[in-house]
């Protein structure tokens, strides 16, 4: 049982959303426990299979002690194999190029996931998954609701029929209460076979994705990145005003060039411009780990995305430092209507080196974000607003953003932002240039 | 091209329908300011532009995306905008008559 708050000293389970046998994806929500503070979702950042649950649902435990085991060895699904031959895909499903192999065959979870053996666990799950994918070569770009889907829906059961690891499988797949499957087995264990029998019996078959997993997925994923952001990034916030009247001016004339689909957006000018000061302040871009800052030579800029449904992706436009604002506007305008319907690459979900929220569209004048782990930086602009300002002494209008910048202080001090900010500004002073 | 209000509206929609696949379309009010009811960010709202403009081959100068905030407003500009190019045929502002 984690510690949900320096003073809970013991929590109810509620209720599991995994069961033995199913494969846990760092970052996935296993459970629910009511503790004084409310029900809290029990995020698992650890990876592997279900082995044993040890804590029933309506079980107090004191925190500390253990909830389940979880098998974490790159045993192929050995449980699961047992039963056919014929979901395959659900195999295939996981990757099983994914597995940490440092690790021990077994750990307990001790509840308190983060404390695990694992290296890496300042990453989520999506980041984690196809950054190891990377790392073993692999160019194979995959769709992110493989990543997002998870598997936390299902949460049937208050008692737990005895079932196959695969029936269990199946039956979650198919959205279907296992106290509500018979069996004729002589060991009253159903297998994969009841529950295909029993698909007839419900009235609605739950086919495709349900949206509101999804949601549920994308909210566990944010959550868990953005808990860890701010439980072990010690942010710094710096904020600066920036004219973008000779932006704009550029902007307007550009685009009185451009055909409707040509035209270019401030925020494409905004995106340009972070790209070029951090070639000139590279402190800023990269990632924080295993304890130090490794910068990245490349500039793959994460552009906060809004959701239709709630919740954003932060999907990298690759290379934004050597793009052209034409390319960098074609790459935008094909990355957010795939981005909205889920359709985001792997590479795209892992490789930003920075990220930049604008809320500009909403009436908000800044924004201090917070960084997505393992970058150390996330810049912030507000709406563009018309703003009294001074100009060689003289009172005027001028349309201004604010800009601002939370940077991981591990990595840089407060120096490094104010440079970066300060080239950035510069650096909208002559769009021509970007 | 002669386009009735009615079907410009239904174009305009269907633009909607596209980058906001999940609103509710029929409980939009006409005059509703759209782009905050449904949460249309400025890149959306570009694609609801470019929509229009390849369905019914109207101009959108930037100028103008500030009056465009209804779909009332959105047919009525279109409309006005078809109305002037189909009476001048080279787009002479000077020949409109509402």
């Amino acid at each position: 049982m984690p510690s949900l708050g320096a003073d809970m000293q013991e929590a109810t389970l509620v209720k599991w959303l995994v069961k033995p046998g199913d494969r846990i994806k760092r970052g996935q929500v296993i459970g629910e426990v009511d503790t004084a503070k409310g029900v809290i979702d029990l995020e698992c950042f650890q990876e592997g299979i279900v082995e044993n649950i040890l804590v029933t649902e309506g079980q107090t435990v004191p925190v500390g002690d253990a909830l389940l085991s979880l098998a974490t060895d790159d045993q192929p699904l050995a449980s699961c194999a047992s039963e056919s031959a014929s979901s395959s895909i659900n195999k295939q499903g996981v990757g099983h190029s994914i597995e940490q192999t440092s690790q021990k065959n077994e750990t307990a979870v001790p509840g308190l996931v983060e404390k695990g053996t694992l290296k890496n666990t300042t990453r989520t799950a999506a980041d984690q998954t196809s950054r190891e994918k990377k790392s073993s070569e692999s160019a194979q770009e995959t769709e992110i609701t493989e990543m997002s889907n998870g598997s936390v829906g299902a949460a049937n059961a208050t008692s737990r029929p005895k079932a196959s690891p695969l029936a269990r499988r199946r039956a979650e797949e198919l959205g279907i209460d296992l106290a509500t499957v018979t069996t004729a087995r002589v060991d009253h264990t159903i297998g994969i076979e009841d529950v295909e029998r029993a698909v007839p019996r419900r009235t609605t078959v739950t086919a495709g994705k349900d949206p509101d997993a999804s949601r549920l997925a994308l909210r566990t994923a944010i959550a868990a990145a953005m808990s860890k952001s701010k439980s072990e990034i010690p942010h710094y916030y710096l904020q600066t005003s920036i004219n973008m009247q000779k932006a704009l001016a550029w902007l307007e004339q550009e685009n009185k060039k451009r055909s409707l689909n040509d035209r270019l957006l401030p925020a494409l000018l905004l995106i340009k411009a972070v790209a070029r000061a951090l070639v000139e302040v590279p402190q800023l871009n990269g990632y924080w780990v295993d304890g130090q800052f490794r910068p990245s030579d490349k500039v793959h800029v994460g552009f906060a995305i809004a959701m239709k449904g709630g919740g954003l992706v932060a999907p990298a436009i690759h290379d934004v430092g050597v793009k052209s604002i034409d390319q960098l506007r074609s790459d935008l305008y094909d990355l957010v209507p795939r981005a909205r319907v889920g359709r985001l690459r792997s590479s795209e979900m892992t490789d930003a080196t920075i990220t930049i929220t604008n809320m500009g569209d909403l009436g908000v004048e800044s924004v201090f974000g917070i960084i997505y782990p393992p970058q150390v930086a996330l810049v912030g602009f507000g709406k563009v607003l018309d703003r009294p300002w001074v100009e060689a002494g003289e009172l005027c209008v001028r349309p201004i953003v604010t800009a601002s910048l939370s940077a991981d202080h591990r990595a840089t001090d407060g120096l490094i932002g104010a440079r970066f900010l300060d080239s950035l500004g510069q650096l909208l002073q002559e769009p021509q240039s970007l | 091209m002669t386009l009735t209000s009615e079907s410009i509206r239904e174009v305009i929609l269907a633009g909607i329908h596209q980058i906001a696949p999940e609103a509710e379309l029929e409980s939009l009010n006409d005059d509703a300011e759209f782009r905050r009811e449904l949460e249309i960010d400025s890149f959306d709202f570009l694609r609801l532009l470019v929509f229009v403009n390849e369905s019914l081959k109207v101009e959108f100068p930037e100028a103008d995306y500030g009056g465009l905030t209804s779909v009332a407003k959105l047919v009525k500009y279109v409309d006005k905008k078809l109305s002037v190019s189909k009476s001048a045929g080279d787009g002479d502002k000077t020949q409109v008559t509402s």
